[in-house]
């Protein structure tokens, strides 16, 4: 990077330290760090949603709908998630190239699961083995940000439920007695008040995918765990430019600090919002806010 | 040639722990192995979660009592523990753990004449049990730290009224009350424990002649068979199964521990259970 590095042997301490940690492979590094806030930024939104779902169906009065969102909430727990993480990936990627099999290829008489493969034609491979590596990459990015957000959905689903079941019913009744419809009571009485009582939950669920993100080199993506074992993994004299021993130690040490450093963050950032959302509810939290207002 | 399977538990039953058939299942495979072999992993699961939940409990102890001691000696260094487990994942622990543990001199350390070995601290069955053990006691001292703050001012007024101080009013007062608050949350603590110890072969520790757990082995079939709609299902409902043991344990210790109150009063344990720590 910088014009001093063209020859590393020559260099020592700190040039030499600023020309390893710019070199291309430092900068995968760096940007792995980046498809890790992407899928935290990418999963909540969408988890949040699989869980806002998955509360309104356990809520519904319709008994199929109410036992598919209970029986979703109950089935990701009780389960080890890692479970699921190794599950779902090969499972939804198997039932992808499934459904495309039955519709674009010719011979549908060999069975696709046969033995110890699983083998679809050319033409239904997702992605196509021609298309460009940024395809596969992305294909991979999306699997990952389903399963995950299918397993915090199931848990902030439970929160939610939990959220909705705690705003006082009086104030249900009180709508309904105004003569609002049930959607109303839901959409302007309901959702506006959950969320003070969810924001717990969902804080702890939020510090929880944060520690959860590593599990992407689990699920064969090339992470920021993935990039510490590589670059801090031996490297000789012959092969690299920058020969050093094993400094896998340091590269681990280095995302301790960082998930210390972002679940800090994160908790300052919470306990503000939880403040926020205080004001003007009929909690001890809020109460204690007018009285210091006062 | 094909097994019954009663010769497939007698040659897989034991696998994980090196007892048996040296080679795994390569191909033919049943369902009766599938069972079999993770259900020997399950083993390793049950030997971290027990020892660690073990070892963890008192040293949470201890952690919850300093972190809630007026001296900033024991206090600080209390926090700081159970910030530094509970705030970043366990995965990448283990990771740094083995990392650390394998910059130990190989030759062994020489104190005093005497060469301690060190090489067995980078197998799974010590280092990762050492890691778990830490970060449980970390995640469970919070939860008695949690409990030791809300026994009700009353009980400990009550002491002070009788003459029970010291030693005999924490042994006899605050510490029983203290477990009694806290153990529906230590409960979900346990199981989260067990299923967290599914981690340890995929993060660093080397499965030692493919001496693995119960996900090992699942993860082993999925990628043999390209099937994993047998082998993970199998590891969910072993993990049910054990789940459901440990409320029932958890909730025998739980009815003793509330045994003195009216049967209204008593708290229940409520499965909730929370993801990867």
């Amino acid at each position: 990077m910088f014009e001093y590095c063209a020859d590393p042997s020559q260099l020592s301490g700190l040039t030499w330290l600023s020309c390893y940690l710019t070199t291309g492979t430092h900068f995968n590094f760096y940007r792995s760090f980046v498809t890790v806030l992407m899928l935290l930024a990418v999963t909540a939104p969408v988890a949040l949603a699989f869980g806002f779902g998955g509360a309104m169906a356990a809520r519904s009065h319709v008994t199929p709908l109410s036992l598919l969102g209970r029986g979703y909430i109950a089935a990701v727990r009780g389960v080890p998630d890692i479970v699921y993480f190794l599950f779902f990936v090969i499972a939804l990627d198997q039932g992808i190239e499934w459904t495309k099999h039955l519709f674009v290829c010719d011979d549908l008489s060999q069975p696709v699961w046969n033995g110890t493969e699983f083998r679809v034609c050319p033409a239904a491979k997702v992605p196509l083995a021609t298309s460009s590596a940024i395809w596969h990459s992305a294909y991979a990015f999306a699997l990952a940000v389903f399963t995950f957000a299918l397993v915090f959905g199931a848990f902030a689903a439970n929160v939610l439920y939990g959220a909705m079941q705690a705003v006082p019913k009086a104030q249900l009744e009180t709508a309904e007695a105004y003569g609002m419809t049930p959607r109303q009571v839901f959409r302007r009485i309901l959702v506006p008040q959950m969320w003070v009582y969810a924001l717990p939950g969902l804080s702890n669920l939020w510090l929880i995918l944060i520690k959860a993100t590593p599990l992407l080199f689990l699920l064969g993506i090339q992470d920021i765990v993935y990039w510490a074992r590589e670059l801090g993994s031996a490297k000789t004299s012959g092969n690299n430019p920058y020969p050093h021993g094993d400094w896998r130690v340091f590269y681990f040490l280095a995302l301790l600090v960082f998930y210390l450093a972002f679940t800090r963050v994160s908790e300052i950032v919470l306990a503000r919002l939880t403040r926020r959302l205080s004001h003007g509810q009929a909690t001890l939290g809020g109460e204690q806010l007018r009285k210091a207002g006062a | 040639m094909a097994m019954s399977c009663l010769e497939t538990i007698q040659a897989y039953g034991l696998r994980s722990l090196g007892y048996g058939e040296r080679l795994l299942p390569r191909d033919d495979f049943t369902l009766c192995q599938h069972f079999t072999l993770i259900g020997s992993g399950l083993i390793w699961n049950v030997y971290f979660g027990v020892l660690a939940l073990l070892f963890g409990f008192f040293l949470a102890n201890a952690l919850a009592l300093a972190k809630a001691a007026h001296s900033p000696w024991l206090r600080k260094p209390a926090e700081w523990f159970i910030f530094v487990f509970r705030g970043s994942p366990l995965f990448i622990q283990f990771f740094l753990a083995y990392e650390l543990l394998v910059l130990l001199p190989k030759a062994g350390i020489n104190v005093l004449g005497i060469t301690i070995d060190t090489s067995w601290t980078t197998r799974a069955w010590a280092g990762a049990l050492f890691v778990l053990f830490l970060n449980t006691a970390a995640y469970s001292a919070e939860i008695f730290h949690g409990a030791l703050k809300s026994v009700p001012k009353g009980d400990v007024e009550a002491a002070d009224a009788y003459g029970i101080t010291g030693w005999s009013r924490f042994r006899r007062i605050l510490w029983p009350t203290m477990l009694r608050l806290g153990w529906p949350a230590y409960t979900n603590e346990a199981i989260f424990l067990f299923h967290a110890t599914t981690l340890v072969f995929f993060s660093g520790f080397p499965a030692f002649q493919q001496r693995g757990d119960a996900l090992y082995y699942a993860n082993y079939f999925a990628d043999k068979t390209f099937n994993p709609f047998i082998p993970y299902p199998i590891v969910g409902f072993y993990f049910i199964c054990l789940t459901l043991l440990l409320i029932w344990v958890f909730g025998l210790i739980n009815r003793r521990l509330n045994r003195h109150l009216p049967s209204n009063l008593r708290g229940r344990i409520r499965l909730r259970p929370q993801l990867i720590r």
